[in-house]
């Protein structure tokens, strides 16, 4: 089963020639037949992947098809950030690391359900429904890259893309048992990502494999002349750290332990041992208290969110803003 | 019991541009409650010896030379996709001023 495999693997198979690409698109969407309907994954399902990766086969993701969180625009391809409000808007533009990717020779296998807005870290507040958590279907699977992390995890795709404001990558990775890379601030492009908060909002992928979340990154970053705040520095090959020893290498830890998660403090004393054990030297460092920095993010992005909604008007696309849902 | 009123909460609709119905209004105002407070908390942190952090990429003023960038067009056709109202290549926009 296909499916089933990571993107290294699949990358390998095809350039041994030992599959086509036509199998692992079959394959795919054969995966996401059978289980979208339970766990509600993908609001959008991009029929025509094969066609198009058999175009980009040559180069270096071969063709392979990706699910995308819909916050990413996906030129040809409905995009709804999960809300009524984009419900029928098809963006006739590819936001930059989509069109990154494609460039490299992936192809979109669809798109996948998140907190409408990516306002959330359940995939509750979207209007097209909960995605269940494929390990476990009376559990949610975190969000906002709910959707994603649960395509990856029900291997009803290789590999995803989500974005992070403020945990949406790594919280619904942790859930659902997958690996979620938040790169930093600037590595990607936010250009043609739907807006939340513009001073944070990071693309990233989410994979079967730390390896797989390196290569995937290594075609999506990159300095943008369409997107002002991204660096502008060279991407390296982040596939070359992989296998090196961490020794020397000094790792800092905040809230160690939380008023009311004291149930985390063996788990996160399990880590550092295990961080220690490579090598690595770990350190305490103070931040600031849970209780403000919440309030911070709150004033930070709601500020920020409520002017990057305020495009919506319902006017040149989208529906008009009765369409918002409760959350937003 | 909220102490925001409802008017308060159509005052911020209107100026969010958001219809709210009379239901909405109660959930709003305790929920607009929860987040003064949210905010509130952080009158007791002391700032003064704190510098403040307004941005964290080291960038400045990001310019462009002013040419035609035709990668970063849309056509007529294109542009006028997803609108719900067209006429002739225009969009059709809501009227704003009430007399000829």
């Amino acid at each position: 089963m296909l499916a089933k495999k990571t993107l290294t693997q699949v990358l390998d198979l095809l350039e041994k020639k030992e599959i086509t690409l036509e199998e692992l698109h079959k394959d795919l969407h054969a995966a996401v037949a059978e289980k979208n309907e339970t766990l509600n994954v993908y609001l959008t399902v991009n029929t025509a992947s094969a066609e198009e990766a058999a175009q980009r086969s040559e180069a270096a993701l071969r063709g392979i098809p990706i699910a995308v969180k819909d916050n990413y625009c996906t030129k040809g391809i409905r995009t709804t950030a999960s809300s009524t409000v984009l419900d029928t808007f098809v963006p006739p533009y590819d936001s930059t690391v989509i069109a990154n990717l494609k460039k490299a020779g992936a192809s979109i296998l669809g798109k996948t359900n998140l907190d409408a807005w990516a306002h959330g870290s359940s995939t509750e507040t979207s209007q097209y429904g909960r995605t269940l958590n494929p390990r476990n279907t009376n559990h949610l699977p975190g969000g906002s890259s709910g959707g994603s992390a649960a395509a990856v995890a029900a291997d009803m795709a290789i590999a995803a893309l989500g974005t992070e404001t403020a945990g949406s990558i790594r919280q619904p990775a942790a859930w659902c048992g997958i690996v979620g890379l938040k790169p930093t601030y600037g590595r990607c492009s936010r250009y043609g990502v739907v807006a939340m908060a513009s001073s944070t909002d990071s693309p990233g992928p989410m994979t079967k494999t730390v390896e797989d979340a390196a290569l995937l990154l290594n075609h999506m970053a990159g300095h943008d002349k369409y997107d002002g705040t991204t660096a502008d520095v060279s991407v390296p090959d982040f596939t070359q750290a992989i296998g090196k020893s961490i020794k020397g290498l000094k790792i800092g830890y905040v809230y160690h332990s939380i008023e009311g998660l004291e149930e985390s403090n063996a788990h996160l004393a399990k880590e550092l041992e295990v961080f220690k054990k490579l090598g690595a030297t770990v350190e305490k460092v103070e931040a600031m208290d849970p209780h403000y920095a919440i309030s911070v993010y709150t004033v930070v992005q709601r500020g920020e969110v409520s002017s990057n909604l305020g495009r919506y008007d319902g006017i040149r696309y989208g529906n008009d803003r009765s369409f918002f849902g409760a959350e937003a | 019991m909220s102490t925001i009123t409802p008017a308060q909460v159509q005052h911020i609709a209107n100026l969010a541009s958001i219809p709210v119905s009379d239901e909405e209004k109660k959930d709003l105002a305790q929920a607009f409650e929860e987040t003064l407070a949210v905010v509130q908390n952080l009158q007791s942190v002391d700032t003064s010896h704190v510098e403040p952090t307004h941005q964290v990429t080291g960038l400045e003023n990001i310019l462009r030379e002013d040419v035609v960038d035709t990668d970063h067009m849309l056509t007529q056709e294109q542009a006028l996709a997803n609108a719900k109202q067209t006429h002739e290549g225009f969009v059709v926009v809501p009227r704003i001023i009430d007399q000829d």
